[in-house]
């Protein structure tokens, strides 16, 4: 019976190696966020007496609920913007030869580690007044003069769904991979086009990596500071720069708390709800 | 025959349309970096693509660039630290978090994760508000510890799914050979889960390099790092010199990337 206590003490050393991260985050993660939360309660800096007027002056102002609402739609349409391109970039590379599959993989990863604000830096060389998008619209006879892409909302959510593709394509390669071939094959003897095959099978099966993807998406571009502060302008205000401005630039720390909080809260419910319909899809898949 | 004519008809119009949208979005994620290099070696002061004439001489500049050549040395410190840091701890609770079970599993694994969904930049903030009311102020130390908070979930993910591959009868038969707990993790767990720690290092390293949210609350003006430096240079004046320092980025993440596919696997462990 000494072997067995032995590793029942292992068991228990096994799961305390768990603690030095778990007390990094209490201190350093957890302990800020709840100081934040206090905080967007108070008049002042000093702790003093609780109350909600940041709260009352957030949700009364419809300038402040205005760049909330442009911050969770603009997550909305780049995370849309990205299934529409990512789902079929995917879908080629899942079925990509052996040979050509790493390139293609390369080139996805490449944006993704690649510097946002050079990223960013390049589309502002683009979407210019004299950028190559206007040449080419002109060019092409399209357009007459040259249009207002940069500072355009147009702009931050082309940009957005450029810079956070990688994060969209990844998750559904990996499910698409992982996809039973013979149920492809099946559908096509029962006489499905390849139409109705992706459709009716594939894009189904893929929900729960679509679901994984447009979490990812979703969270990066709302708080995407770099792209839309240089793509928006001044004029597209977003959350994150509203919080920098509050906090840094008018120095009023607790309502940049309280809009912080307020935000956290919304990111986190959009979450929440995506996840719900992560669950639901994956019960279908086992179905 | 009408029946096969409408299936290849169904097909081109399939293939046709995927392959459509997928050569766009390949585009559209290769062009913007080919475009960005291709300006860094404009002969002229402004940012104009195709250049009128191609040099060096944004290049050379940087060999000027007093500031930004400390912003990228900070920025290397803290990534480098940050990493180490990630690692340890990120690392040694994926080996905890494996062997444990169930509700509390998901649960731990949720927070450890969060810094990922969370917004970083109300985080960042959350930092700055912590350390101020701590009395401890904004140094390269407190930098590090924000950065570490952000990254050690890259960490952790790939370790995880490394030890998922590991099969149990490794560990046990090196057991009931007589090998303690940590001789078994150093000679048997650690060298096979080595490639989704390197693979979690590498991308934690890059999280750190790149990161801006947290930066912009927890830097100053003596640790500033790259990325808010090359922002606000764009942001006030646009200076031909950020397409050279992203040509010099870019060039950077290709190197460090083969050096991670090669050492790390890293296309396979991404997955």
């Amino acid at each position: 019976m000494v072997g067995r206590r032995f590793l029942q003490l292992f068991a228990l050393a096994e799961w305390q190696l768990i603690l030095p991260l778990g007390l990094f985050f209490l201190a350093f993660f957890l302990a800020p966020l709840v100081v934040l939360v206090v905080l967007s309660f108070q008049t002042e800096i000093s702790l003093g007496r609780f109350t909600g007027v940041h709260y009352g002056k957030f949700l009364g102002d419809a300038f402040s609920l205005g760049i909330l609402w442009d911050t969770m739609v603009l997550g909305v349409e780049v995370t849309m913007v990205c299934a529409l391109f990512g789902i079929p970039l995917a879908w080629i590379s899942a079925r990509a030869s052996p040979r050509f599959q790493p390139v293609l993989l390369f080139l996805v990863v490449l944006p993704i580690l690649t510097s946002v604000v050079v990223r960013t830096f390049a589309w502002i060389v683009i979407l210019g007044r004299q950028g190559v998008m206007n040449k080419t619209l002109i060019w092409l006879g399209l357009v007459d003069e040259p249009l207002r892409l940069l500072f355009s909302e147009f702009g931050v959510v082309m940009v957005l769904a450029q810079v956070q593709m990688p994060l969209m394509v990844l998750p559904v390669l990996t499910t698409m991979q992982r996809l039973d071939p013979n149920l492809i094959d099946a559908s096509a003897a029962l006489g499905a086009g390849q139409w109705r095959t992706f459709l009716r099978v594939v894009l189904p099966l893929s929900l729960p990596g679509i679901v994984a993807g447009a979490i990812l998406v979703f969270a990066a571009c709302v708080t995407a500071f770099v792209t839309q502060t240089l793509i928006g302008g001044a004029r597209l205000v977003y959350m994150p720069l509203y919080i920098y401005q509050q906090a840094i630039g008018a120095n009023n720390w607790p309502f940049a708390a309280a809009i912080s909080v307020v935000f956290l809260v919304c990111v986190l419910f959009a979450i929440y709800l995506l996840s719900l319909v992560g669950r639901a899809s994956r019960g279908y898949v086992h179905a | 025959m009408p029946r096969a004519l409408r299936l290849d008809l169904d097909a081109l119009s399939f293939n046709g349309a995927i392959g459509f949208v997928g050569a766009v979005a390949v585009f559209f994620l290769v062009a913007p970096t080919i475009i960005v290099v291709l300006t860094s070696f404009t002969s002229s002061a402004a940012l104009r693509f195709p250049p009128d004439g191609y040099s060096l001489r944004w290049y050379l500049a940087l060999v000027d660039a007093d500031q930004m050549q400390r912003a990228a040395l900070t920025s290397l410190v803290v990534a480098s630290l940050a990493t180490a840091g990630s690692v340890v701890l990120g690392a040694t609770a994926a080996l905890g978090l494996a062997s444990v079970r169930g509700r509390w599993m998901r649960a731990i694994d949720a927070l450890f994760m969060s810094p990922l969904l969370l917004p970083a930049l109300a985080f960042g903030f959350a930092g700055l508000i912590f350390f101020n009311l701590v009395g401890y102020g904004l140094s390269l130390p407190t930098l590090i510890i924000g950065h570490v908070v952000v990254c050690v979930p890259f960490v952790v993910r790939t370790t995880l799914a490394a030890l998922t591959q590991l099969d149990p009868a490794l560990i046990e038969a090196s057991r009931s050979l007589g090998a303690g707990w940590f001789y078994t993790v150093r000679r048997v767990t650690l060298p096979i889960i080595a490639r989704g720690v390197g693979a979690g290092a590498f991308l934690a390293f890059m999280a750190s390099f790149d990161n801006v949210p947290v930066s912009l609350f927890l830097s100053d003006a003596r640790t500033e790092v790259l990325p808010i430096h090359l922002w606000e240079i764009i942001e006030t004046n646009l200076d031909v010199r950020t397409a050279a320092a992203s040509g010099v980025l870019i060039v950077f993440t290709v190197v460090v990337m083969v050096v991670a596919e090669r050492f790390a696997g890293l296309s396979k462990q991404l997955r």
